[in-house]
């Protein structure tokens, strides 16, 4: 696993190599503040909790993660390292990995600078902190969903716009999974464990518990699994496509 | 040693690579000749486990290279064609991290990295980032990144492309102070590379070997080999050239004043020739005996007549 953390330290520079690492982190934090204050009612609720905050989280990361998971491979196809890459010592599985936590991380740095909501939150009344905790640990993991969707995304094109697109939408049918726009589409055909199958994938209802601060071990496998289960997707699609 | 046997690669509608087999050993240099589209880049690439074959197999130093590529790959320096770099990065931060991945640390690291930048000659540009850098030097830093490990194994698909005529001279110098105890693959499209830079040469067509020599075997292949060039100051009479035993045919330039005469399959025909020059005492300005001309060889071979 040393090819793991050799990536994972290229490709967390490469972030900040360009100015990517600067709009992003600037973008996100603005919108993250506009949401809470404007959209959130942040102090109209009158309450001392960062939901307002979290509350919007899906609907941020759902254009802000992908724009940072676009570049993860398709970059490399583009550019033609992917070749330099693949034949390198690196296991395939290392590269996967090492590239998704280095964009993880980097998603983690951008989550960790809206710390002064948290300190706003602390002046101004007497929060639950440890469900603060857990609403920051629940977004970091929804996070790590869209990151892991974003990236097999990336592998399947070398054209980073479409990898954007497509991630987009894909994250966007996992996020409405729970609601009608999506279970409309079973419903009447599909048997009722189908139907509820689709809508447990929501990131929505599983994101809500978490931000809540209510720790279900069953919401935690959900999103670790759904990250394994892309990346090894993205695992496969980068060997069927490195060539192309 | 290299051991490739009855490699094949098909694509959707044609097949690339067919069933090639060959082995290199130690020591050697091998030059991949062939025809755009031949199947060089495509066989480079199987060779380090990018593309998987559609048959067949290849072994690194005794390591499969679809079962146990992490051990051949280790062993292998690539430069793959065009040579790709991460652009963003800086040229020292790039071989930082190429020699990260070969498992260097430390004082190993700077040292590996420091010995390639001084063989292909990067000090200039040690701090630049990569994609402000001219093809050349994007060339070297591909070459500096293939030979950073001191590999037992280097691969390199068109190492000269792109590099000026100074700049090419000195990659040959490198491959041929690299050579002495590895195995060097070299593909080109410059045939003059392959008699100044390699052991052994290897043209291949429409993915398959259709010579396979050292270069002097491919040059005697030719029809130029051992035959008589002459730069003349006024036209002659060639027929008595023709006359002459050994001799196969005159061939005369347009302005009749540049004849070769060829040789029959291993007749040496100069001293006959220089003879009936000094008998007919024309005026000749020069005159060479050729090796043999790579380039007819390769063409012959690789369309299948002799243009």
């Amino acid at each position: 696993m040393m090819g793991l953390s050799v990536v994972f330290k290229r490709e967390l520079a490469s972030y900040f190599a360009t100015p990517l690492a600067y709009v992003f982190l600037v973008i996100f934090l603005v919108l993250a503040g506009v949401f809470t204050f404007y959209l959130g009612g942040f102090f109209e609720r009158g309450q001392a909790d960062l939901q307002p905050f979290f509350n919007f989280h899906p609907w941020l990361y759902l254009f802000l993660i992908p724009a940072i998971g676009m570049r993860l491979w398709s970059e490399e196809r583009k550019s033609g390292t992917i070749e330099l890459l693949m034949t390198l010592p690196i296991s395939r599985s290392a590269s996967v990995l090492g590239k998704f936590l280095a964009a993880w991380v980097f998603a983690g740095l951008a989550l960790l600078l809206t710390f002064p909501m948290v300190i706003t939150v602390n002046y101004l009344g007497d929060p639950d902190n440890g469900a603060i905790v857990t609403g920051y640990l629940g977004s970091w993991l929804l996070a790590g969903g869209y990151l892991a969707i974003a990236s097999c995304m990336s592998a399947l094109t070398r054209n980073q716009v479409i990898a954007f697109i497509l991630a987009v939408s894909t994250c966007f049918l996992f996020v409405v999974s729970g609601f009608p726009l999506v279970l409309d589409a079973f419903n009447g055909w599909a048997p009722q464990g189908l139907l509820d199958a689709v809508a447990s994938l929501s990131f929505l209802i599983r994101f809500q518990a978490i931000s809540q601060g209510v720790i279900d071990l069953r919401d935690l496998l959900y999103f670790l699994s759904l990250i394994a289960v892309w990346l090894a997707a993205t695992a496969v699609v980068v060997d069927l496509k490195k060539a192309d | 040693m290299i051991e490739i046997q009855q490699l094949t690669k098909r694509f959707a509608a044609h097949t690339a690579v067919d069933a090639l087999s060959f082995k290199v050993a130690a020591g050697e240099v091998l030059g991949f000749l062939g025809p755009n589209g031949a199947g060089k880049s495509t066989t480079m690439k199987m060779l380090t486990g990018f593309l998987t074959p559609s048959s067949g197999t290849a072994s690194i130093c005794g390591h499969d290279i679809q079962r146990d590529t992490l051990a051949a790959q280790r062993l292998i320096g690539y430069l793959p064609e065009g040579a790709p770099c991460y652009g963003d990065m800086t040229v020292t931060g790039f071989l930082s991290f190429i020699a990260e991945v070969r498992g260097l640390k430390g004082a190993l690291k700077r040292q590996a990295v420091q010995t390639a930048v001084e063989k292909v000659q990067l000090e200039a540009v040690l701090e630049q980032r990569i994609e402000t850098l001219s093809k050349g030097f994007k060339r070297r830093v591909g070459l500096a990144q293939a030979i950073l490990h001191d590999p037992k194994v280097l691969i390199l698909d068109e190492p000269t492309d792109g590099l000026d005529p100074n700049q090419k001279h000195q990659v040959r110098k490198l491959i041929q102070s690299l050579a002495k105890d590895k195995i060097v693959i070299v593909s080109t499209h410059i045939l003059e590379e392959v008699s100044a830079v390699c052991t052994r040469a290897l043209i291949i067509a429409q993915g398959r070997v259709v010579a396979d020599g050292t270069p002097y075997e491919l040059e005697r292949q030719s029809k130029y080999h051992q035959a008589v060039s002459l730069v003349l100051e006024k036209p002659v009479d060639s027929a008595a050239l023709n006359a002459l035993p050994g001799v196969a045919g005159v061939e005369v330039s347009a302005d009749g004043l540049q004849l070769s005469v060829l040789a029959k399959a291993d007749a040496v025909i100069f001293p006959a020739v220089n003879a009936l020059l000094a008998e007919q005492q024309w005026p000749v300005a020069e005159i060479n005996v050729e090796r043999g001309r790579l380039d007819e060889v390769f063409r012959r071979l690789t369309v299948g007549d002799a243009a």
